[in-house]
Formats: C-alpha cells, structure tokens, sequence
C-alpha cells in the first residue's frame, strides 16, 4: 500500500513534469508564430491612422525591436506572473478578461459532460447488452451521423428547428432581456442565480444552457456510446461472464455490477480528450447561441488579431487540456488498480 | 522477371481482390460510404459540366432570381445574389475535396517518415525529439490551433490549408511510430540487419509496407476530419472567402437569412455531413477489412 502510494505520487510528478515541457513547447510555438508572421504588432494595436512616433513608441515599450528570444523571455517571465499583455481590443489585461469570461464557458462544458455522459451511460450500455436489436441499429446510425456532422452544422440546425421551427426555445444569450441577471458570484450564472434564490432567473438561464450544452455534447455522446458498446461486446465474451450467467446471476447484476467497470475504463480515457474538445468546441459554439464566455472572447480575438489574447486563450486551453489528461488517468487507476502507473509514460 | 509475374493481375491477387470485396460488401454501411465517396468524386471532379448553372460557382449576379424557394428549375433554390445552390455546392465539394487531398498529400509522407525513424532509433535523443514535437502539437485541440494559425497568417483558402498541414503530421507520425516500435524486433527486420542491408532499405522495404494499410485507412477517415475542419474555418470566417463556394462559407454566409430563407444554409450543411459521413463510413469498412487496430 505504502509502495503504492510512493508509485502515485512519483507517477503524478511525472506527469506533471510532462505536461510542463509540452505548455512550454506551445507556448514557443505560439509565441514565435505570433512573431514571425507578416504585420507589426504594435501597428496592430494602434490602428492604420496612427501616427509613426506612436507606433516607434509602442515597438519600443513592447521591446519588439528586440531579437525574438529575448522578447520571448520577457514575456514568459511576465506570463509565469499571470500576466499575458493587454488586449488591443479591450484594452485590457487579457488575463483580467479571461477571468471574466471563463466561468460561462466552464458552467457550458461541465452541463454537456454532465449530459454525454449520462447519455452514453445509457445508449452505450443498452446498445452494448442489446447488440444488433433495433435499438443498436438505430443508435449506430446515430452515431456515425453524430460523428460525421461538424459541431456548427449541429448548432445551425439546431437553432433552426427548435427556435425558429417550433419556437420552443430561447435563440440567444445567457438570459431572457426581461429577466433580470442575478449578482455575479462564481461567474456561473446558473450556480449564482440558485445561490442567490432566483428561480426565475435559473429556470430561464437553463432554458437557454439546454440548445448550446446539447450541440456541444452530440459528438462526444456518439463517440463515448460506441466506446462504451464495443467495450460491453468484447467482455461479454469473458468467461467470468459466462460463469456468472450459469450461476444464475440476474441480469441487471452482471450488467452493472461486473460488466460496467471493465467496460467503462476506455470511455473514460477519451473522456479527458473530448472535455477539452468540448472546450475547443465552444470556440464555435459560443459565437453562434452568443454565449459571453472564453470560446466567443478567443474567437473574436482570432478575428481582431489580438495577439496577446490569442496567446494567453491557447495556453489556458493547454493547460486544461493537459489538467483533464491527468485527472481522467488517476481515475482509470483508481477503478483499475492492474495498470501500473509507472509503465503508461506519456 | 518471371512469365508469371508479367500478367497485370495474377489469378492469386484476382481471387484475393474477390475474396476482400466480398468481405467488404457484406457490410451495408461500407457500401454506402463507398458509394457516396464514388459520387461526391464524381461530381467535384465534373462540377463545370454537371451543374446545372455552372456559371454560379464564382461572382455572378441574377437579380430576377434571387432567395427563389426550392422548386424544378433551381433543385436547392437560389441564394442571395440569384445563383443555383446546387451548382455551388457541387463546386463546394471540388474546394473541400482539393484542400483535404493536398494537405494529406503533403502531411502524410513527412509524418510517416518521421514516426518511422523514431521508432526505429526507439530510447535514442532523435526519438525522444521527435515524439515530444508530435506532443506540442497536440497539446490543444486541433481545430483551435487550426483557428489560431489561420488568424494570425490572415484568412484564406490557402492558408487555411497550411494551417491544417501544419498541425495534422504529428498524428501520421504517431501511426508510424507505434507500427515501427512494434516491428523492430521482428525477425524480418533482425535478419535484415544482419545481411547487412542499410537502414534506408530498412526503413522502406521492410517497415513501411507493413505500414501502408493502416495509413491508407487513416487517410480514408482523415478526409472527412479535414472537410470538417476546414468547414469549419471558413464557417467562422478563417478560411476560404466569399465567392468561393466553399460549403462552410456557404453556410456561414446562409445565416445571415436563416429562418425564412432556410435553404441558404440547410442545403450545404446536410453537404457537408454526407460527404464526411461518407468518408467516415468508408474508412471503417477498409477499417474492418484490413483488421487494423492501432487508429
């Protein structure tokens, strides 16, 4: 046991270390390729009209007429003090503005994980059990169009039929305009209107969460449903199953008592990869419903070549993705403790 | 050269190429995909001469024709500016399908090739280089470092086709170097060491044709991810431009008059989906055929 625990920590600081070397792999990359690119940055930040001393100026306090290292090093020293620079559109600290918006971002993702993977629990361990019925023929196709068909066409469709068709639900937004916001807590507009009491205003925010939160979760409910199914084929197969069903075990038993856990190990090892999908998702997702969270702010960044912004929104998105990597790994080993930490390097 | 090899097809490949379409055409969904692959091909390679209104796939102006529901004339209506939506998106596959073919073209060599020697030189400081690039490349979703690398170098059709290349090797890579670290040890590439045959034969004629079906599959399945990322970059804005008929700029730009004239943008976005569907369906069936495990 002690061992063990030797083994874990020994096995997070591994990652941890990894996970460090790849941010700052990226955030070379990103940095000479927001430098190295045609334009000047600080003629970027000031405008066309501004005059030419300004701009002078500007190179100068930007240290630009530096060589890249050199501003590379200034800005990493500054960034590791969570300071990534000004935004030209907000004018700024970008950091200040990523705090802003990132709860509603976080608020979306977590709701449609909490979705995918209730519904893939489900499909998956219907189709699974159920293989070849109707039901796994008819989830199948779901799941190759679910695949198939990009985040935005979902997201199109998706307002066309339920807003504009049968005008079921809200177009845009976190909140009807009649509706008061509740005082900003968290930042999750759902977790400060419960917070705060304001059932009207929760009931109206999560009318306007379901359209967004499903567009983003239809990929990975196909994906981690077929996961899911081929996981319960493949150990149905396994003699322990055979034995257990000889032995009279009810169904429901061996379904989720000595099925599920095998089976469910490879979903959650992409789960890591589609949250942080989800998140590159909303990139696209937040622009279309209007969402005023990190997604729409990095997108309209990209669009303004507000480089500073688009530095900081890649690391973050690094980080989290390499943050959900290693979670979703301690998870795998504590359901199963056969796979030996030390062995799965990267 | 023996007699025997100078027919184009010898009867064991004949009946080995029956046996594997057999296989493969046992399976309905294949078949689909198959299909629709053959016909989405078909009409971007003949888009000039199957459209019906091909001078719509550029700047053209029909005022007396404009938002006209669908109907017999125009099968998917008009857009805004009077021009034929189905002879756009004809021409729309020709876009996605050159963008998608070009970058595996250029991708696809130089990271096979790099997963080949770092598997092959597997705990040296070249493996160790090369894997941990493929891992910065990775580090973020695809589609975002797509977006980023596209706004900084301006959004075009062609950059946005760099911006793809740039960031879609390490995944050949990773392919290649999982099949090389696994057949290194083998007797075949042990014997071949001994004979003394140098490393370049090494690499080529006795890793790499392990490597192709595998790759070949990968590829089948990659044209559908890069329709869809590149749909995706000009939906946003960051890839192909206005006129191009490109089916993401056409469903971004169908948005715009999205709830009455609706077959702006359902039209090129149900496009989109078959072709990627197609793509994808094919790839599982040559999946299925080859028993490849590692993608």
């Amino acid at each position: 046991m002690e061992a063990m625990k030797i083994g874990l920590v020994r096995y997070i600081g591994k990652r941890l270390f990894l996970s460090l070397f790849v941010l700052f792999g990226l955030s070379i990359l990103i940095f000479t390729l927001s430098r190295v690119i045609p334009g000047d940055p600080a003629r970027l930040a000031l405008g066309p009209m501004a005059p030419q001393f300004a701009v002078d100026q500007l190179r100068e306090k930007l240290h630009l007429n530096d060589p890249l290292w050199v501003q590379y090093v200034i800005w990493l020293s500054n960034a590791l003090h969570g300071d990534f620079g000004d935004s030209i559109v907000t004018k700024r600290p970008v950091i200040q503005d990523i705090i802003q918006f990132f709860p509603a971002t976080f608020e979306l993702v977590i709701f449609s994980t909490v979705i995918s993977v209730i519904l893939s629990l489900v499909i998956g361990s219907i189709s699974g059990r159920r293989a070849n019925s109707w039901f796994d023929n008819v989830f199948r196709l779901f799941s190759y169009i679910g695949i198939a068909v990009p985040t935005f066409v979902w997201a199109v469709l998706a307002l066309f039929v339920f807003v504009f068709w049968f005008k079921l639900l809200p177009t845009m937004g976190q909140l009807s305009t009649t509706i008061a916001a509740p005082p900003t807590i968290t930042g999750m507009m759902g977790v400060d209107a419960l917070l705060t009491g304001n059932w009207t205003a929760f009931v109206d925010h999560f009318e306007h969460l379901i359209l967004p939160g499903f567009a983003m979760a239809i990929g990975t409910i196909a994906q981690e449903a077929r996961i899911l199914r081929s996981g319960f084929i493949e150990n149905n197969k396994k003699d322990y199953i055979t034995a257990a069903v000889t032995y009279g075990i009810p169904e429901n038993d061996i379904t989720f008592k000595y099925l599920m856990k095998p089976s469910i190990i490879p979903m959650i090892s992409v789960m890591g990869m589609d949250i942080a999908a989800s998140m590159g998702g909303s990139f696209i997702i937040e622009t279309i419903f209007n969402w005023p969270g990190f997604g729409k702010y990095g997108l309209w960044a990209m669009l303004n070549k507000d480089l500073n912004a688009i530095i900081a929104s890649v690391m973050i998105l690094g980080f989290f993705f390499a943050m959900a990597n290693i979670i979703v790994d301690l998870i795998i080993s504590y359901i199963d403790p056969r796979i030996k930490m030390t062995e799965k390097g990267t | 050269m023996t007699s025997k090899k100078v027919a184009f097809l010898s009867d064991e490949s004949k009946r080995s190429i029956r046996i594997s379409w057999i296989k493969f055409s046992s399976n309905i969904f294949s078949v689909i995909g198959l299909s629709s692959v053959v016909l989405v091909i078909f009409l971007a390679i003949f888009a000039p001469w199957v459209a019906p209104y091909p001078q719509s796939w550029a700047k053209w102006v029909d005022f007396t024709n404009t938002l006209k529901p669908p109907s017999l004339s125009h099968l998917f209506g008009t857009d805004q500016f009077g021009r034929d939506i189905l002879s756009r998106i004809f021409f729309g596959f020709r876009y996605d399908l050159s963008m998608a073919v070009t970058i595996l073209i250029l991708v696809v060599p130089l990271g096979v090739l790099l997963g080949l020697i770092a598997g092959y030189y597997m705990g040296s400081l070249i493996d160790t280089v090369i894997m941990r690039i493929t891992d910065i490349f990775l580090a973020v979703p695809s589609l975002v470092l797509a977006l980023v690398i596209c706004s900084l170098l301006g959004p075009s059709l062609f950059n946005s086709m760099v911006a793809v290349s740039v960031l879609w090797w390490p995944w050949y890579t990773r392919l290649a170097y999982g099949i090389t670290t696994s057949l290194k040890n083998e007797y075949f590439v042990q014997s071949a060491e001994l004979t003394g045959a140098s490393t370049s034969h090494i690499l080529f004629r006795e890793i790499l044709p392990n490597c192709i079906s595998p790759i070949f599959t990968k590829m089948t399945l990659d044209v559908g991810w890069v329709i869809l990322i590149g749909s995706t970059l000009s939906f946003v804005g960051l890839g192909a431009q206005e006129p191009i008929p490109a089916l993401g700029t056409m469903v971004a730009s169908g948005t715009q008059y999205m709830p009455n004239y609706w077959w702006l943008t359902i039209f090129p976005a149900l496009a989109i989906a078959f072709t990627i569907l197609g793509f994808n369906l094919l790839g599982d069936g040559l999946r299925d055929l080859f028993a490849v495990e590692e993608i």
